[in-house]
């Protein structure tokens, strides 16, 4: 078992990934992080939960990662002093996790960053709208929103504040930029604008119902979270969904990494000088989101997995479809490809720029694509390897360089593999039902869905309530891990690269604001 | 090169007046460019804030300028200054952490301004609501000429959207 050595008394959670879970004290956990990460491990996720309506304090959660499989596991902290040690000297992606956490229940890192993270405007310290007394109606009075960024001194460097609201249509953050001349001396990240109370929002829904809810966390990759849901609901029903359900949901996947892949490569090449492959890319997106509208009935298969399978059958023909269309995408991304791959102005700008190396990825924590392509070897879909893909034999794409170039490579690469797991899953399929009605769920179970999206894995962790409604659900997302990597990304570049370098990453706001 | 302009030629001209069916939509064209050409000197000037969507509406929105649709064929461009721009397109619940910012935008723009909100989240705060973190639907925030629904609307949803702005301003 892939958790044996930390001697904790773990129990095996029934479902499509490999998880465990177990308990420990706040005390414990920063020799249990540190032993997981000598053993190649990382964090996942961490989050807490309120539990005084049990007559408890919080909880701590922490989903830690090995190619494995994953361990979830809970620390009580006292309702009156709910501290635990600082865990970002081990894990860096903990820094801004443990801040949210702070924001939104009052549980506390004693980290040396006092400042808040989710938590503008819209509520002060001391309120804490995560807990279970908090109305989920109510309105806080303002706070104050002077975030206290880092200032960089010295002879010519000037500041460049950049957003809430960017210059194009994508999603909002701001960044600070010191700069000297036309270098990058230090980029600093503000996020949090898109903060929907997602987490609040959750509590008290439907167990049926979440799936929704979870689908709209990072409209991107909706299929990835609805998935990862369903797969904590299903773990906690102990129900498996029938087969044709799990290819169908693996399809879906896929569908969702080519499109998002395609669309990338569009604006890379466009944000590269060379509008031809936004022209290129736009067009291939624009046919695959309409053969999903005519076979899964939505553009972006938004709702179309449900807890139990999923919720549309496109049948013999439709599949048929699909593998023309896999035939008829590989003959023009390669031709796109040799188009990119022989444009020297293209190249250029994409050679070197904004190179992340495979030591800093590594130290960060860095996971998913932009992981891979500084060579960070996690991809679940080859490692845990969730039904169907304990079949589908995905073979993981990796890259050293970490620079634009090797993000735009990883895209090409990843495209063409999907596109042979998609002809794989048509290959595999068979027929029979779509879905299976799931069991009552009683309170208090938990379960872990664990999926690994176009961006890297979508993390969901649920609590099922009174009721069969949800008790707490958690959605975590790579941008987490991957938005630090970005500043260390741009380092020493000059500003003009930095939306390239940043459309390289292409990370999700909303994901994480939540 | 020679691969380059092999495949321009070779893909040639996708965009289609009509997505799906021909007649209605080769019309709503027409009358678009019409009123733009009327309203707008044959330019409509927009800028999106996004105020705490999911993301997915602006994936349609970035759709709206593949080669399919071709929006900018038709007169109509995204600006990146409020200070440019004639119509707002504003996509999400507003999230109380974007509320400044979007009054802001909505503030530098020159008058006359329309508002259009995209999507079930925009017209009535959709799944996310209104909560200690949301104000939900921008109408809440902003004066809203049109509203789109749908999750996320479709290209000509949002296109059927701004003409229907465009023209009631005509009209009032
Ligand atoms: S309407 Fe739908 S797609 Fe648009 S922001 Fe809301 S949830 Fe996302």
């Amino acid at each position: 078992m892939a958790f044996d050595s930390l001697r904790l008394h773990l129990s095996e959670l029934p479902g499509a990934v490999p998880a465990w879970q177990g308990q420990t004290t706040a005390a414990e956990l920063p020799d249990i992080c540190h032993a997981v990460k000598v053993q190649g491990g990382r964090l996942a996720a961490l989050w807490g939960t309120d539990e005084q309506d049990h007559g408890q304090g919080y909880v701590l959660h922490l989903a830690l990662a090995k190619p494995e499989g994953m361990l979830w596991l809970r620390s009580a902290l006292p309702a009156d002093q709910p501290h635990y040690p600082d865990l970002s000297p081990i894990f860096y992606p903990a820094h801004r996790l443990q801040r949210a956490a702070r924001d939104l229940l009052g549980i506390d890192a004693q980290a040396a960053d006092r400042r808040p993270w989710l938590r503008h405007a819209a509520w002060q310290a001391t309120d804490l709208p995560l807990r279970h007394d908090a109305d989920a109606a109510a309105v806080f009075e303002q706070g104050g929103d002077d975030y206290a960024f880092t200032t960089v001194v010295g002879d010519g460097v000037h500041e460049i504040p950049v957003g809430p609201v960017h210059a194009g249509t994508i999603e909002p953050g701001h960044f600070r930029f010191s700069i000297v001349g036309e270098k990058v001396l230090r980029l600093e990240e503000h996020l949090g604008y898109t903060h929907k109370g997602v987490d609040k929002r959750f509590q008290g829904m439907a167990l049926a119902e979440g799936v929704r809810l979870a689908g709209r966390v990072s409209g991107d990759s909706t299929v990835a979270y609805a998935w990862a849901y369903c797969m904590a609901l299903e773990s906690i029903a102990a129900a498996a969904p029938p087969a044709r359900a799990l290819w169908l949901r693996a399809l879906m996947l896929e569908r969702e990494r080519i499109a998002n892949h395609l669309g990338d490569l569009g604006y890379l090449g466009n944000d590269g000088g060379l509008a031809f492959g936004l022209a290129q890319f736009m067009r291939l997106k624009e046919d695959v989101l309409r053969m999903n509208a005519g076979l899964f009935g939505h553009r972006y298969m938004m709702d179309c997995i449900v807890p139990g399978g999923v919720a549309c059958e496109p049948g013999r023909e439709g599949l048929e479809a699909i593998g023309a269309e896999c035939d008829a995408l590989e003959r023009e991304v390669h031709l796109l490809k040799d188009i990119y791959d022989d444009h020297p102005g293209l190249q250029d700008r994409f050679l070197t720029c904004g190179r992340l190396t495979a030591n800093t990825a590594s130290k960060l924590g860095v996971i998913g694509l932009a992981g891979r392509a500084s060579a960070q070897a996690w991809d679940l879909r080859a490692q845990a390897r969730p039904a169907p893909y304990d079949v589908l034999d995905a073979r993981m794409k990796t890259h050293k360089n970490g620079d634009v170039a090797a993000r735009v490579i990883m895209r090409f690469d990843e495209i063409f593999e999907s596109l042979r797991l998609v002809r794989s899953v048509i290959e595999h399929i068979g027929a029979g039902e779509i879905a299976v009605p799931l069991p009552d769920i009683p309170s208090g179970r938990m379960g872990l869905g664990w999926v690994e999206g176009w961006r890297g894995e979508s993390v969901v962790a649920l609590e099922s309530g009174e009721d069969g409604r949800i008790r707490s659900c958690h959605a975590h997302d790579p941008s987490w891990q991957n938005w630090p990597a970005l500043a260390f990304a741009v380092f020493n570049n000059i500003v003009p690269d930095f939306p390239l370098i940043n459309k390289s990453f292409n990370l999700s706001y909303s994901g994480c604001d939540l | 090169m020679y691969q380059l302009l092999k495949q321009i030629v070779r893909v040639g001209i996708k965009t289609e007046a009509p997505p799906q069916s021909d007649e209605g939509l080769r019309l709503l064209n027409q009358r678009l460019q019409q009123e733009i050409l009327g309203m707008f000197a044959g330019s409509l000037a927009i800028r999106h804030v996004d105020a705490g969507s999911c993301n997915g509406c602006e994936l349609e929105i970035h759709m709206l300028s593949n080669p399919y649709y071709n929006i900018e064929a038709l007169g109509i461009k995204f600006v990146a200054s409020p200070r440019h721009a004639d119509l707002l397109l504003v996509t999400g619940p507003v999230a109380r952490n974007m509320e400044v910012a979007l009054k802001r935008t909505y503030d530098a723009m020159p008058a006359p301004k329309l508002v259009v909100a995209v999507g079930d989240c925009g017209c009535t705060g959709g799944i996310f609501g209104e909560s200690y973190a949301s104000c939900g639907r921008v109408a809440n925030v902003i004066a809203v000429d049109v509203a789109v629904p749908g999750c996320p609307p479709t290209p000509v949803a949002l296109l059927q959207g701004i003409l229907t702005a465009i023209s009631a301003d005509a009209k009032g």
